[in-house]
């Protein structure tokens, strides 16, 4: 009989758990458990995970967008599984598989776009974000017997989408003001191996890191005519760059004041550079290779993580000073790390110790640690009204 | 009767090769190191599931073209020119001939 009981309880709580939130969403984010192809919603001021929803596929190297109401999350699998969740009720709206292997997506300026850049078939696709319903599909330049793989896809002003092809170089701008029909302009001189790529936060600036040789490609969107250029490209020449083990992500330009930061390919600095006239302003010297470069949302601090295999440690560098002020040992696996919307907060993923720690950036102390099986990204609901992300 | 007898035959052979490679290659708590390195770090380049991502898929049938030594010489020494790191560094000959029969074999995703 008690367990009878117990049983009809567990279900109730089951049943309480299916009902909608009704509150807002502006302190709310999601959190990806990449082994287990679940997603957390978590609450960021009440350092609550609220929900895990299950049945999200191959989510290595997975992704968040969000709608621009910040109640539904489009989640990009590794899978080319597109899966719109609504983080209020905590259920998956609908799931899609749109391609055999995707790296990531965006979401466009009007919100009513969705786009994922696909290694295979190698191309990008556009999907309304209501229905999820196929919109365009762009094919990338054939290269060898299959297409070549898109990366970097960022959404820019004007409802357009950026985005480069990694295996022949190439950046391409995809206009969708009139959805049926597309409109490319496409640069072929992008430089080889665009591995990633990022816009400025103001959409104006378009950059991609090369993996195939120095420097980096930079395409000004309001003068999209007078084509790509390359920016730092005496950087690392001559110099023996040591083996990548995981690919630097540019993702969230870190930029404080006139300065911009950025991961070095196959080197253990952080490279600094002057956005006027996009010259090297210097070098930081750090714990290995970085992976992400984030800037505390008032430019002041810089976080970085990094490679495989150094991956157990966070750096955080002053803007200004340029020194590192504190070396946090998270632990193996460190993966990811989001500032909660002013930027009093990180969050940082530790995939080894399947949890999530929560620092105060003021402090640099640990104030919180959240359970979460084998965590990757995090993405808080303010991205939906930041350019780019 | 017979085709029963030797297949057990076979079978049992078989089991004593495995155990005879196991005992030449890492030891079993390193060997599940080096299978959660393989998901989780060349996961990153090649898909946790090995179905491909920046790198190309590291299934079976996708490894079938290549020979043991061809995979192992790109494990340890990488692919220079291409993204592909030498793992000599964390990983000895052995082990990455044992994860080269591994991946060769399937590994369970
Ligand atoms: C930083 C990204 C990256 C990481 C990490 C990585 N690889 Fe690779 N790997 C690649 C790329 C890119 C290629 C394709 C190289 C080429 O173009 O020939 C490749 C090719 C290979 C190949 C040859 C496949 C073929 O069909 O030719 C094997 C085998 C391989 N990798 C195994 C591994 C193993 C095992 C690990 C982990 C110990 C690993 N890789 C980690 C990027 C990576």
């Amino acid at each position: 009989m008690k367990r009878l009981l117990l049983i009809l309880l567990l279900s109730l709580q089951t049943l309480a758990q299916a009902e909608c939130l009704t509150r807002g969403t502006g302190d709310m984010g999601v959190i990806i458990e990449r082994a287990s192809g679940s997603v957390l919603i978590i609450d960021t001021t009440a350092h609550q995970v609220l929900s895990r929803i299950e049945g999200l596929g191959d989510l290595s190297h997975a992704s968040v967008v969000y709608s621009r109401d910040e109640r539904y999350a489009y989640v990009f699998g590794r899978d080319g599984g597109l899966t719109k969740v609504d983080i209020l009720c905590g259920k998956i709206i609908k799931r899609i598989l749109q391609g055999g292997n995707s790296i990531g997506g965006a979401i466009s300026q009007d919100g009513k776009l969705v786009a994922v850049s696909n290694y295979k078939p190698g191309g990008v696709k556009v999907f309304s974000s209501d229905d999820l319903s196929l919109v365009a599909d762009i094919p990338a330049t054939p290269f060898k017997d299959k297409r070549s793989k898109t990366v970097g896809l960022v959404d820019a002003p004007d409802q357009r989408f950026v985005f480069a092809l990694y295996d022949t170089g190439e950046t391409w701008i995809l206009d969708m003001t009139d959805p049926a029909k597309p409109a490319l302009t496409k640069f072929t001189d992008t430089g080889r191996l665009p591995y990633d790529g990022l816009i400025t936060p103001d959409g104006r600036y378009y950059i991609n890191g090369l993996f195939g040789e120095d420097g980096l490609a930079l395409l000004d969107l309001w003068h999209p005519e007078k084509g790509m250029r390359r920016i730092l490209d005496h950087y690392g020449r001559g110099e023996q760059q040591l083996p990548v083990y995981k690919m630097p992500h540019l993702e969230g330009w870190a930029i404080a004041g006139n300065r911009a930061f950025l991961p070095a390919v196959g080197h253990h600095e952080v490279l600094v550079m002057n956005m006027g006239d996009w010259k090297e302003a210097g070098r930081i010297p750090v714990h290995g290779q970085p992976v992400f470069v984030m800037a505390r949302p008032d430019g002041r601090q810089l976080w970085v993580n990094f490679a495989f295999p150094d991956n157990d440690t966070v750096q955080v560098i002053d803007s200004e000073t340029l020194k590192i002020i504190k070396t946090l040992k998270t632990g193996k696996g460190t993966l990811h790390m989001e500032f909660t919307p002013r930027g009093e907060e990180v969050w940082i993923s530790v995939r080894d110790k399947d949890e999530i720690q929560i620092y105060d950036t003021r402090t640099l102390e640990l104030k919180q640690r959240l359970k979460a099986r084998k965590p990757s990204g995090i993405f808080f609901t303010d991205r939906a009204h930041k350019t780019g992300l | 009767m017979n085709l029963f007898r030797l297949t057990m035959l076979a079978a049992f052979a078989l089991g004593i090769s495995a155990v005879a490679s196991a005992n030449a290659g890492p030891g079993s708590q390193r060997q599940a190191e080096i299978l959660y390195l393989l998901r989780h770090d060349c996961g990153s380049c090649h898909g946790m599931r090995l179905e491909g991502g920046l790198g190309p898929p590291l299934t079976p049938p996708a490894l079938s073209r290549l020979s043991n030594e061809q995979i192992v010489a790109t494990i340890l020494h990488g692919r220079p020119g291409t993204p592909m790191p030498p793992w000599r560094p964390f990983l000895t000959p052995e082990e990455a001939r044992w994860l080269a029969g591994k991946l060769r074999q399937g590994v369970a995703r």
